[in-house]
C-alpha cells in the first residue's frame, strides 16, 4: 500500500486547533527560524484513520492469531489492563509533581501502585528489593550489571569478565560490555542442554565479576544445578545474574531469590502480560538480594509509619538515574492489574498451563521434526528443521509456510547453538483446539517438505509481500521516503 | 482467576498425550530443595474488583491540576484518533516485526515514522526509536565515542539536568572523561565550550531550546567543533522543530529528543519515546532497530528490519548498543499525531505555544516583586525570579489547583528563587490569568 506521504493533498487539514486567545503573537527572530516548512502530510482525519486501519490489517497480533514466538511469551493481553492504564488519574499525572514541595501528597495513589507492585514482585521472585525504573528487559540487564560493577568497585575488587552460556540472549553479552566487562562464553552440555558445570569450574576465577543465567534457559530446559552454580560463583566473590525472561515457566514452582541469585530482571511484557506493542514499550524491573540493594537506582518509593508514601534519594551508593523518572509507569500499572486478578492460584495455573501446552505440542511434533534436546521442556522447546533441510527446506521456509495457515511463525535460528532452530512457545492462554490446529499445520508442512518442497519454498502465498530482499535493503539503504518537491 | 482456556478434561487429555499423570510431574525437574520457601500472594480477584480498586488509587492522584509544569515533559493536546488507532489490537499485541510478511503494518509505520523524524529535524536517517529522550542522549554519547574513537564528552549546562545525570550513570563503567560547561543564564556559552575542547573530545552535547526554554542557533559551535574533528549532538524539542532552525540546517551530527509531546500522555514518567536521527555516513554506528524499504520476490515494495549486523542478537558483545526493542507503540502514536496535525497543524501548535508563553511572560511582569528572566528568545518555557524560594510558591499554588512550574534550585545550586514556567497550547488566557493572580496572592500573604 502507498506510504502516507504519497496520499498528502496540499491544503487539506486534519485536526482543528483553537484560535489564539491571547492578544500577543510573539515573534521568533528570523535567525532562529527554519528555512523551509517540515514536509509533513496534509490529510483529513478520515484519511489518517483509513491509512492506519489498513496498516493494522497487514499485521498479525495475539488478538488476531496464534503467536508462538519462542522466548517472547506472546500470551493474551487482557483488555482490563488497557482500561486501567487509561484512567485519567494515572494517564494525566505529571512525573515532576511529586518532586515539588508537598507534591508527593498529590500522587499517593501512583506511589501505592509502585510500592505494592514492588512488594508483589519480591514475593513472587524471592528477591529482597525491586526497582521499577528499567524501561525494558535489556535495560534491566544493564541496570543489574551496573549494580554489580558498582559493588565490585566499592569493594576494590579487580574484576574483568562476565561468564555467559552460549545459548543466552544476545542482550546478555552486550549489556556486560556497557557495564565495562569482557564476556566469556560457556558451553552447554550437549546431552542435557544445561550449562556444563565442570566447564564453569574451569572458567571461573578471581577475574569473574558475574555469571549470567537464564533458567529455564533458551532451550526451555530447567537447570537444577542453579544453587551449586551460585555457590561456585560466590566462592570467587562473583555475583549471579538471573535473566528472568523465562519466569513465566516457574511461577510458584521456583524463586530465584531462594537459590542464592543476587540480581535479576523480569520482563513484565512477557510473564505479566503487558502488551508487546509491536516491539515496545516494555518494562524490566530489577530485583536484588541484600548484597546489591544499596546500589539500586534512585529514586525509590518508601512507606512511612503513617501509611503514606514518599520518594527517597538517600542512597549514597546508588548507581544513579537509569530512567528520567520512575520507569514505564503505565506499563507496570498494567502488570499490577494482571497480578491482582490472577492472584496466587492464578499465577501457579499460568506456569502449569504454559508448561503443559509446550510439552503437548512438543510431544505431538517430535516424530516429524528433529528435537535436539529430547527432554521434558518447560514453557518452550526448540525443534530443528535438520530433517527437512535434506529436501532443501529450511527453518525459514517452515516459518513462512505457517503464515499461510494463519499462524505467526515461531522464533527461527535462535538459540544459535541449534542448527535450523524453530523455537516454539505456545503460552498458557491458548486452547487445545488452537494447539491442535497448529500441530496439524506443522505436520502438513513437514509432509509437503517431502512431497512438494517447492510449495514450501514459495510460501507465503496469502500475504501482501513475499520474502522481501534483505540483502538489497542493507546494501541500497532506503530508510525514509524522499521529499518530492514540485517544480 | 487466570486467563487459561483449557478445561480440566482437556488438561487431563493433554497430560496423557505427554505420558505424565499430573501437572506436578511436569515440574519434577525442579528438585524439592529449590521449591519456593514462600509464595504468599493475595487470592485472585475479579476484573470488576480490581478495576474498582485501581480506579480508587487513580482518584487519589491530583491529575486535574492546571499544569505550567514542563522540564522536558509537557501537557499537550492529544487528538482522539491517536488513542483509537494506536489502540487497535493488531498493532499493540504484535511484537518486533521479525517476520516481514505478517508485519508489514508495523514495518511500514516505522518507515513512515523515520521519515517524519527526518523531515522534522532535517536529518538524513532516523532509527525506529529508543526508550526516552534521556537514554537516547546516552546512546548518542556512546555512538559519538565509537564513531570518533575518542574518550571525552563536553556537556553544555543548558542540557536537561536529568539527562546529564543519566549520561553519567550510563557511562560510569566506561573509561570516559566528562566535562560540564557551567550554565550561565542565556544561550550556550561559546567561549567556555571552545575552551573545553581538546584532541580527545568526541562530542559536544547541546540542547535546543535549552532547559530554560532559550532557543539558539548552534551553527557556529558546530563549525568550530567540526574543524577539530569533534561531533555535535543536539537534544531537541520536537514541537519546536515545526518553526525553529533544524539540527540539519546547523549541520549537527546526531539529534535526539523526547517524543512525549507528540501524542503521548504525561503518564507519570512513561512510557515515553526517545527519537534519534543522524547523518547517512554514521548510520552503521547508530543503535536500535532500523526499517528499510526494499522489494520482494515479485518486485513488490516491501519493508524489513535492516542493518541488523549492528545489533546485539547478531553482534552480541560487539553490538552498537544492548538495546533490543524500540518503543514501537509510542513511535506509532507520534507518527499518528504528526499525520493528524500535519504541516500546518504542527506549526499552529508551535505558534500557540510561543504566543501564550509570550503573553504569560508579560503577565508575570505585572506582578510586584517578580522579575522575568530575559536571557534570550524563548519557545514555550521561561524562568521567573521570585522574592521568596520557588519551592514555597509552588507548594502553595498546588493547593489552589495549579502546578505553576519547576523550582530551578532543585537542579541548579543557588537558583532557589527561580521558577521555570511552561505554557502549551492547552492553556487559555484565563488559565494564565489565574496563574498570575494566584502567584500574586501567595506573594502578598
Amino acid at each position: 500500500m502507498p506510504v502516507i506521504f504519497e496520499k498528502s493533498v496540499p491544503g487539506r487539514r486534519g485536526i482543528l486547533l483553537p484560535e489564539c486567545d491571547v492578544p500577543i503573537m510573539g515573534e521568533i527572530p528570523e535567525k532562529y527560524l527554519r528555512g523551509q516548512d517540515a514536509e509533513l502530510c496534509e490529510l483529513s482525519e478520515l484519511d489518517v484513520v483509513r491509512h492506519f486501519s489498513e496498516l493494522s490489517q497487514n499485521n498479525l497480533g495475539v488478538d488476531t492469531a496464534f503467536y508462538p514466538l519462542g522466548s517472547c511469551t506472546m500470551k493474551y493481553n487482557p483488555k482490563v489492563n488497557e482500561a486501567v492504564a487509561n484512567l485519567e488519574g494515572f494517564w494525566n499525572l505529571h512525573p515532576f509533581l511529586p518532586q515539588l514541595d508537598r507534591g508527593g501528597m498529590f500522587t499517593q495513589g501512583a506511589f501505592q501502585v509502585m510500592y505494592e507492585l514492588e512488594q508483589l514482585l519480591c514475593e513472587i521472585s524471592g528477591m529482597k528489593a525491586f526497582t521499577l525504573h528499567p524501561m525494558a528487559g535489556a535495560h534491566g540487564e544493564l541496570t543489574g550489571m551496573m549494580c554489580i560493577a558498582a559493588y565490585h568497585r566499592d569493594k576494590g575488587n579487580r574484576k574483568t569478565e562476565v561468564l555467559i552460556p552460549d545459548e543466552a540472549h544476545g542482550t546478555n553479552p552486550s549489556s556486560a560490555t556497557i557495564a565495562g566487562y569482557r564476556s566469556r562464553s560457556m558451553p552447554t552440555d550437549k546431552l542435557t542442554g544445561m550449562l556444563d558445570v565442570t566447564e564453569l569450574e574451569n572458567l571461573v576465577s578471581e577475574e569473574t565479576a558475574a555469571i549470567m543465567l537464564t533458567n529455564p534457559n533458551t532451550l526451555g530446559i530447567f537447570n537444577s544445578n542453579i544453587m551449586r552454580i551460585a555457590e561456585i560463583a560466590h566462592r570467587h566473590d562473583a555475583m549471579v545474574y538471573y535473566d528472568g525472561a523465562n519466569l513465566n515457566a516457574v511461577l510458584g514452582k521456583f524463586r530465584p531469590g531462594d537459590a542464592g541469585i543476587d540480581v535479576m530482571h523480569i520482563n513484565l511484557h512477557k510473564t505479566f502480560s503487558t502488551p508487546h506493542g509491536g516491539g515496545g514499550p516494555g518494562a524490566g524491573p530489577v530485583g536484588v538480594g541484600e548484597t546489591l540493594e544499596p546500589y539500586l537506582p534512585i529514586s525509590r518509593v518508601i512507606k512511612r509509619t503513617d501509611g503514606t508514601y514518599v520518594l527517597s534519594y538517600q542512597y549514597p551508593k546508588s548507581i544513579g538515574y537509569m530512567s528520567p523518572f520512575y520507569g514505564n509507569f503505565l506499563i507496570y500499572l498494567r502488570a499490577l492489574a494482571y497480578i491482582l486478578i490472577n492472584g496466587k492460584e492464578g499465577l501457579i495455573e499460568v506456569s502449569e498451563n504454559a508448561v503443559l501446552n509446550a510439552n503437548y505440542v512438543m510431544h505431538r511434533l517430535k516424530d516429524v521434526y528433529a528435537l535436539p534436546y529430547d527432554r521434558p521442556c518447560m514453557h518452550e522447546f526448540v525443534l530443528s528443521a535438520a530433517r527437512q533441510v535434506e529436501k532443501g527446506i529450511r527453518a525459514l521456509d517452515i516459518a513462512k509456510a505457517l503464515i499461510d495457515y494463519g499462524f505467526h511463525p515461531p522464533t527461527v535460528y535462535f538459540p544459535l547453538i541449534v542448527k535450523e532452530a524453530l523455537m516454539i512457545e505456545p503460552t498458557e492462554t491458548e486452547s487445545k483446539e488452537t494447539l491442535d490446529a497448529f500441530i496439524q499445520a506443522m505436520r502438513d508442512i513437514a509432509e509437503k517438505a517431502q512431497a512438494d518442497p517447492e510449495s514450501v519454498q514459495s510460501a507465503p502465498a496469502t500475504t501482501p509481500v513475499n520474502r522481501p530482499d534483505e540483502v538489497k535493503a542493507a546494501r541500497e539503504i532506503d530508510l525514509n521516503y524522499p521529499v518530492k518537491r514540485d517544480s | 482467576m487466570s486467563y487459561v482456556a483449557n478445561t480440566e478434561a482437556q488438561r487431563k487429555e493433554m497430560l496423557e498425550a505427554c505420558g505424565v499423570s499430573s501437572m506436578e510431574e511436569l515440574f519434577s525437574v525442579i528438585p524439592i530443595e529449590l521449591r519456593p520457601h514462600s509464595f504468599d500472594l493475595p487470592e485472585g480477584k475479579s476484573e470488576l474488583e480490581v478495576f474498582t480498586y485501581l480506579s480508587g488509587l487513580a482518584r487519589r492522584n491530583y491529575s486535574h491540576l492546571v499544569y505550567f509544569l514542563g522540564g522536558g515533559i509537557y501537557d499537550h493536546f492529544i487528538p482522539s484518533a491517536v488513542n483509537a488507532l494506536a489502540g487497535r489490537g493488531e498493532f499493540y499485541t504484535a511484537y518486533t516485526p521479525y517476520q516481514a510478511e505478517c508485519s508489514q503494518g508495523t514495518l511500514q509505520a516505522i518507515y513512515e515514522y523515520q521519515t517524519q523524524i527526518c523531515r522534522l529535524t532535517g536529518m538524513e536517517v532516523s532509527n525506529a526509536s529508543l526508550y526516552d529522550g534521556g537514554s537516547a542522549l546516552c546512546e548518542a554519547c556512546n555512538m559519538a565515542l565509537n564513531a570518533t574513537d575518542r574518550s571525552r564528552i563536553v556537556m553544555d549546562g543548558g542540557v536537561n539536568p536529568v539527562y546529564r545525570t543519566m549520561v553519567r550513570t550510563y557511562t560510569a563503567n566506561l573509561s570516559i572523561e566528562f566535562e560540564e560547561v557551567p550554565f550561565i543564564l542565556g544561550q550556550s556559552d561559546r567561549e567556555s565550550i571552545f575552551d573545553a575542547l581538546n584532541e580527545d573530545t568526541a562530542a559536544v552535547i547541546l540542547q535546543n531550546p535549552n532547559f530554560f526554554g532559550v532557543m539558539d542557533d548552534h551553527s557556529d559551535i558546530v563549525a568550530h567543533c567540526h574543524d577539530r574533528g569533534v561531533l555535535v549532538v543536539q537534544s531537541v524539542y520536537p514541537i519546536a522543530m515545526a518553526l525553529l532552525k533544524t539540527p540539519g540546517e546547523m549541520d549537527v551530527d546526531i539529534v535526539t529528543g523526547e517524543g512525549q509531546s507528540l501524542g503521548l500522555p504525561l503518564g507519570f514518567g512513561g512510557p515515553y519515546l526517545g527519537f534519534m536521527a543522524t547523518r547517512r555516513k554514521l548510520v552503521r554506528k547508530m543503535p536500535g532497530r532500523i526499517v528499510g524499504r526494499t522489494i520482494d520476490r515479485n518486485g513488490h515494495e516491501s519493508f524489513v528490519l535492516t542493518l541488523q549486523a549492528r545489533e546485539q542478537h547478531i553482534r552480541r558483545e560487539k553490538a552498537t548498543s544492548n538495546i533490543c526493542t524500540n518503543q514501537a507503540l509510542c513511535a506509532l502514536r507520534a507518527h499518528i499525531y504528526l499525520s493528524l496535525l500535519g504541516r500546518e497543524g504542527l506549526k499552529k501548535v508551535a505558534r500557540l505555544c510561543v504566543a501564550k508563553t509570550t503573553y504569560a511572560k508579560e503577565r508575570f511582569r505585572l506582578i510586584p516583586g517578580v522579575e522575568v528572566v530575559d536571557c534570550g528568545p524563548v519557545f514555550n518555557e521561561f524562568a521567573v525570579l521570585l522574592p521568596i524560594p520557588a519551592a514555597e510558591v509552588i507548594g502553595r499554588l498546588i493547593e489552589r489547583g495549579i502546578a505553576p512550574g519547576l523550582p530551578l534550585g532543585r537542579f541548579y545550586p543557588g537558583m532557589d528563587d527561580l521558577m521555570l514556567v511552561a505554557v502549551t497550547e492547552k492553556r487559555t488566557k484565563f488559565d494564565i490569568g489565574r496563574l498570575a493572580e494566584n502567584v500574586e496572592a501567595v506573594l502578598c500573604q
